[in-house]
């Protein structure tokens, strides 16, 4: 009986704790999306229950969002950034990563890890130099300036990603075509990356994802409000003076959060092997 | 049986000769992936160090060397020496309070129990949706009028509402919030790390060490964590590095106030550099990063390669 109790005591305890973690994780979504679907005196009454609606909910905020702001533009931004960098990334990293897997050697563990490095130098060093090369080629103000710099950070990852992939693959494929009397450089392209779809997804996915979390470069390049990525447009731009949007910001913030949210947990579990991989092997 | 003849026969052939040899077609391979990253991270980075020891401006383009007046003038402001000091204490207190949680939620999701992989997905958000995004939640969550912790505590009868803390308006809360909202956006990261590394640790050591008499709290951290360490050494190079020069944040959330008292150095850099285009000074605030930056990789990369050889 008393064990029973212990059990239960011990089981009521575990899932205190992992509600406490799932509330702690999930409270700011909840919150962009009941503020984004209360009306502005619902929101802006301190007496009323925050925590639900105490008028009728409403589609307002988004109504506005749509129509009355560029937050449309901002999307189409983000969508053709994501994709022009995306393209840039896999012409760079897909052959490189490929490279530095099937390069023998030392030179060849140290270029990886050099690539990879430079996925650690922090844009907070290099946004004052970068501005004045982008206003140098007449970028700046631009979202063409994102498209140039972006790929600074996302050609290492990749590389970094990929390479740990053709690693695990072995070199007989290749051998195999060569000897079917394939190039070198056909079997790269008619056996290895058609075997390799899967890691040029994760690749995709988190290269484009990596441009929609970018924010510090953003805010130091582009000021012009029809410029603007969407976490940029929604993050600085639905503020008048003073005074916030709220319930439009977080209706932007959750639209823009969703397909990341979506992303991350599909492919999840290939980053982290990716990330980890030179550490585990 | 044409075919195979056919390519001695073209022009390309001595081309494609050449791009049939390994080293070669290696070298072009890597080139693009290299050469961007030269001409848009190796030079940017050069042309920091020489800004900030020039006289730099974007209204005195002059490039005039100073030597290291800049970072002089720099290490004698009283805000500098405040906002080095903020860097650091929002740098290890974040990671300190991400790793705890990060520790303990692992921890929880080891364990199998219904709705586990929901339950993994929703604790994973925090760190996939844009942090600029979160922050301004939390910025809405910690407003000086409708902040909902406020309203909860007033209700609960713990505070009265003429005592709710202003939190972004107090330095010490306003420092708190920022670690807080970063520790937040980087637990689900340090409970993704530790999972990726205890579930890598094979369950036989575990059962031996436990047929060993090894108890709960050894089992934990004389087994497991010294073979995870290498994983979380990395996790925790991500995490240090990116924090340490984060400003998304802090300018987010409380724009390096109230007077300076959450300014770091990645926002003091941008306000200086950017903002008031003194870019010399800017460079010279950035680069005091590197040498915290350095010391980070280098050592956990020292100890990476040391705990492979063993």
């Amino acid at each position: 009986m008393r064990r029973t109790i212990a059990r239960i005591g011990k089981d009521v305890a575990f899932y205190m704790a992992v509600a406490f973690f799932v509330v702690l994780a999930a409270f700011p979504f909840y919150w962009m999306l009941i503020t984004s679907l209360k009306s502005n005196p619902d929101l802006y009454n301190v007496t009323n229950i925050p925590f639900w609606f105490n008028e009728a909910p409403t589609l307002e905020h988004f109504r506005y969002l749509f129509e009355q702001t560029l937050f449309t533009r901002w999307l189409s931004n983000s969508l053709t950034i994501g994709v022009c960098v995306v393209v840039i990334t896999l012409l760079a990293a897909l052959p490189a990563g490929y490279s530095l897997a099937r390069m023998t050697g030392r030179s060849g563990e140290a270029l990886g890890i050099g690539i990879f490095l430079t996925y650690l130098v922090p844009p907070t060093l290099l946004f004052l130099p970068l501005s004045r090369i982008i206003a140098d080629l007449g970028l700046q103000n631009s979202m063409w300036s994102l498209v140039l710099v972006y790929p600074t950070f996302t050609i290492p990852f990749c590389t970094w990603l990929l390479m740990g992939f053709f690693k695990a693959m072995p070199v007989e494929i290749e051998e195999a075509a060569i000897v079917d009397g394939c190039s070198l450089f056909g079997a790269f392209i008619r056996m290895v990356i058609p075997l390799s779809l899967p890691a040029i997804l994760t690749a995709v996915i988190f290269t484009f994802t990596l441009t929609l979390q970018e924010f510090i470069y953003a805010l130091t390049f582009i000021s012009a409000s029809d410029q603007k990525p969407i976490t940029l447009g929604v993050a600085t731009d639905l503020v008048r003076g003073d005074i916030f949007f709220w319930g439009e910001i977080m209706a932007g913030a959750l639209i823009a959060s969703i397909p990341v949210a979506i992303a991350y947990n599909l492919f999840l579990d290939r980053f982290i092997s990716g990330i980890t991989g030179g550490a585990v092997k | 049986m044409v075919t195979i003849a056919e390519p001695i026969a073209k022009p390309a052939s001595r081309f494609r000769y050449f791009l049939d040899r390994r080293e070669v077609l290696g070298a072009i391979f890597v080139a693009p992936a290299i050469l961007y990253v030269l001409l848009l991270v190796g030079v940017p980075f050069l042309l920091a160090v020489y800004y900030s020891v020039s006289a730099y401006t974007i209204y005195d383009p002059s490039w005039r060397f100073v030597g290291l007046a800049n970072f002089r003038q720099i290490v004698s402001d009283p805000v500098f020496q405040e906002t080095l000091g903020n860097t650091f204490v929002f740098t290890f207190g974040s990671q300190l309070l991400g790793l705890i949680l990060g520790k303990f939620g692992a921890f929880l999701l080891l364990r199998p129990f219904p709705g586990h992989k929901i339950v993994r997905a929703v604790i994973i958000l925090p760190w996939a949706v844009p942090i600029a995004l979160a922050t301004v939640a939390w910025e809405w969550m910690f407003d000086s009028l409708y902040s909902v912790i406020n309203w909860t505590m007033i209700t609960l009868g713990i505070i009265t509402r003429s005592e709710a803390p202003n939190w972004l308006g107090n330095p010490h809360l306003a420092m708190l919030c920022v670690i807080v909202v970063n520790a937040w956006r980087f637990f689900p990261f340090a409970i993704v790390i530790f999972l990726a590394g205890i579930t890598s640790v094979s369950q036989d050591i575990i059962d031996a060490a436990t047929v060993d008499g090894a108890g709960f709290w050894r089992r934990n951290y004389q087994i497991i964590l010294p073979i995870i360490l290498p994983i979380v050494a990395v996790g925790l190079i991500f995490g240090i590095v990116f924090t340490f020069t984060d400003l998304s944040v802090v300018y987010l959330l409380t724009n390096g106030g109230p007077v300076n008292a959450t300014s770091v150095l990645g926002f003091e850099g941008f306000q200086v550099g950017i903002v008031s285009g003194d870019v010399s000074h800017g460079a010279a605030i950035s680069l005091f990063m590197l040498p915290v930056l350095l010391l980070v990789v280098v050592g956990m990369l020292r100890y990476i390669r040391r705990r492979e050889i063993v």
